[in-house]
């Protein structure tokens, strides 16, 4: 299981978190946008393979929303 | 070589030590008509209907490791058609029927067990869903019963459906064209076939990126050099995000671990699947006698082939719920896969943007029972460049047009 650090609880359990994977840039509401725009938004992802900067919840805990970079190769947890 | 009786009783007689070379072991060729990336299953079965179904023979498949060696090794083997959605189960039940005559077909015995699947329900909501799954599987011919929970004890009698229970058993299904097949006989079958037909199995070779010249890719450089071909089939499940940044596009797909593990050999007392998709795990019982059981996917992306023990943990309390008579029995190993998950759960068998790339991927956590039909519709994609007609539901280009197809019947979700 894998010890994730909450910047407000400090590390826990992995099973307190729910990951929400590659964050995504809310797209400008007022820009023209087509299929391809707004799949390359919705569906498609970097999935990067080594470093990854991802979006965790601390659902189980205090509900903090917040950004950890982890190696995707090895699961560690980059400072 | 053939493997008859008379072949196996002679070379028993040798001690074994007599058998040629399954496939050949080729040199690398500066230019190909077309080129495989990835031999799993997917891959070998592509170049085996290029050679066979297209004509098209000077194919390369081009692995990072040994053949067989990525997802293929690594599955719980389950085949079925009880899918979802119409077109996976028009696409899932023709891949049944290539099952059924595939050891014959490539002279190789998969071990091909039709021995059926029951899949426990336990909420009123997913007693709908299997009976609209029913008519419309009946609609298609494939055999899929609702069955009551006495029905399916006498089928699994390991099931215990009378103590109490916070999720009692409400009624099953039955599915009784889903089997299993020995997955190392299924990559090896392929690829000694595809071999006879000339295809160039070349392993030990990892693709570092793929080469395009404007819009249409002309080759893929590898740790041997560049290698020519105007078509290339990209079947690497996890690692396809990374060949596609090679050139320069991205793909809907997460890859996150999924493991399995297997118990101490018993003696027989599972002779059909058993799903049990509202506490995801299902398990049968392997020739060895082992109980093969899986679970849920991890829940992070990650290319490290391994996970967090919860979910082992979750998996085995899930089975214990409903078969109290495991209790007792030990655990003998747990491995874990990467796997390719599509965000709708269906695969992608599909044109990339990169004219003449074509991409097989997105298979998850069900793509072993796909690999007879994948091949057969990836290979008629890249010969004829238009999608096979039972695989049009997979093309990629369903997202732009605001059309995913969701499936929910993955091991990762196999609501
Ligand atoms: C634990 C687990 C249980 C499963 N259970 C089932 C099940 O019960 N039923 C079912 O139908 N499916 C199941 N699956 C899914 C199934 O295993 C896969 O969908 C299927 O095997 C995919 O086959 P493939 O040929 O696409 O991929 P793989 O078998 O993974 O083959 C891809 C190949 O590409 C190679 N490769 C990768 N990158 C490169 C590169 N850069 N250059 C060259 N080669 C490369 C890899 O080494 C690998 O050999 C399960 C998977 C797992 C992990
Ligand atoms: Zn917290």
């Amino acid at each position: 299981m894998l010890s994730i650090t909450c910047p407000h609880c400090g590390p826990r359990a992995e099973v307190e978190f729910t990951c929400a994977g590659e964050p995504v840039r809310r797209p400008d509401a007022t820009a023209p946008m087509d299929g391809a725009a707004l799949a390359a938004i919705l569906y498609e992802r970097d999935n990067v393979r080594g470093p990854h900067e991802e979006l965790w919840w601390h659902r189980h805990g205090c509900r903090t929303w917040f950004r950890v970079v982890r190696d995707t190769r090895d699961n560690a947890v980059l400072p | 070589m053939d493997h008859s009786f008379l072949s196996i009783a002679r070379n028993a007689l040798s001690g074994h030590e007599g058998w040629p070379r399954a496939w050949r072991d080729p040199p690398l060729q500066p230019a190909y008509d077309a080129i495989v990336v990835g031999a799993g299953g997917h891959g070998l079965s592509t170049a085996y209907h290029l050679a066979r179904d297209h004509g098209i023979r000077r194919v390369a498949v081009l692995e990072k490791g040994w053949l067989g060696g990525g997802n293929t090794a690594r599955n719980t083997v389950t085949i079925r058609a009880n899918y979802l959605r119409e077109p996976s189960m028009r696409f899932y039940a023709a891949g049944i029927r290539m099952w059924e005559g595939l050891s014959r077909e490539l002279g190789y015995n998969v071990m091909f067990s039709q021995r059926g699947q029951v899949d426990l329900v336990q909420t009123w909501a997913k007693l709908r869903d299997v009976k609209r799954r029913q008519a419309s599987l009946r609609l298609l011919g494939v055999p899929f019963d609702v069955i009551t929970p006495r029905e399916a004890k006498a089928r699994v009698p390991l099931l215990e459906i009378d103590a109490p229970s916070r999720m009692p058993v409400l009624a099953a299904t039955w599915h009784p064209t889903a089997g299993v097949a020995r997955h190392d006989a299924v990559a090896w079958g392929y690829a000694r076939a595809a071999d006879a037909m000339g295809v160039d199995i070349v392993q030990d070779c990892p693709v570092a990126a793929i080469r395009r010249e404007g819009g249409r890719v002309v080759g893929v450089d590898t740790a041997r050099g560049f290698v020519a071909a105007p078509r290339v089939a990209l079947c690497v499940s996890a690692h396809a995000g990374v060949l596609a940044a090679t050139a320069g596009f991205r793909l809907p797909i997460e890859t996150v671990p999924l493991q399995a593990f297997v118990s101490e050999p018993l003696k027989p007392v599972l002779d059909t699947i058993v799903n049990i998709p509202h506490l995801a795990t299902y398990f049968s019982q392997s020739d060895k006698g082992e109980l093969v059981i899986g679970g849920g996917a991890d829940g992070y992306p990650s290319y490290a082939p391994r996970g967090s023990f919860h979910v082992v943990e979750e998996a085995v309390g899930a089975m214990l719920s409903l078969f109290p008579a495991l209790r007792r029995v030990r655990m003998l190993r747990q491995w874990a896969g990467s796997i390719d998950l599509c965000h709708d759960i269906t695969p992608l068998l599909s044109p990339s943007p990169v004219e003449g790339l074509h991409l097989s991927v997105g298979w998850g956590s069900g793509g072993f029972k796909a690999i007879p039909i994948g091949g057969k519709a990836l290979a008629h994609l890249v010969a004829t460049g238009t999608p096979h007609p039972l695989a049009e539901h997979l093309l990629l280009s369903r997202f732009e047009r605001g059309r995913p197809l969701f499936e929910t019947a993955g091991a990762s979700n196999r609501l």
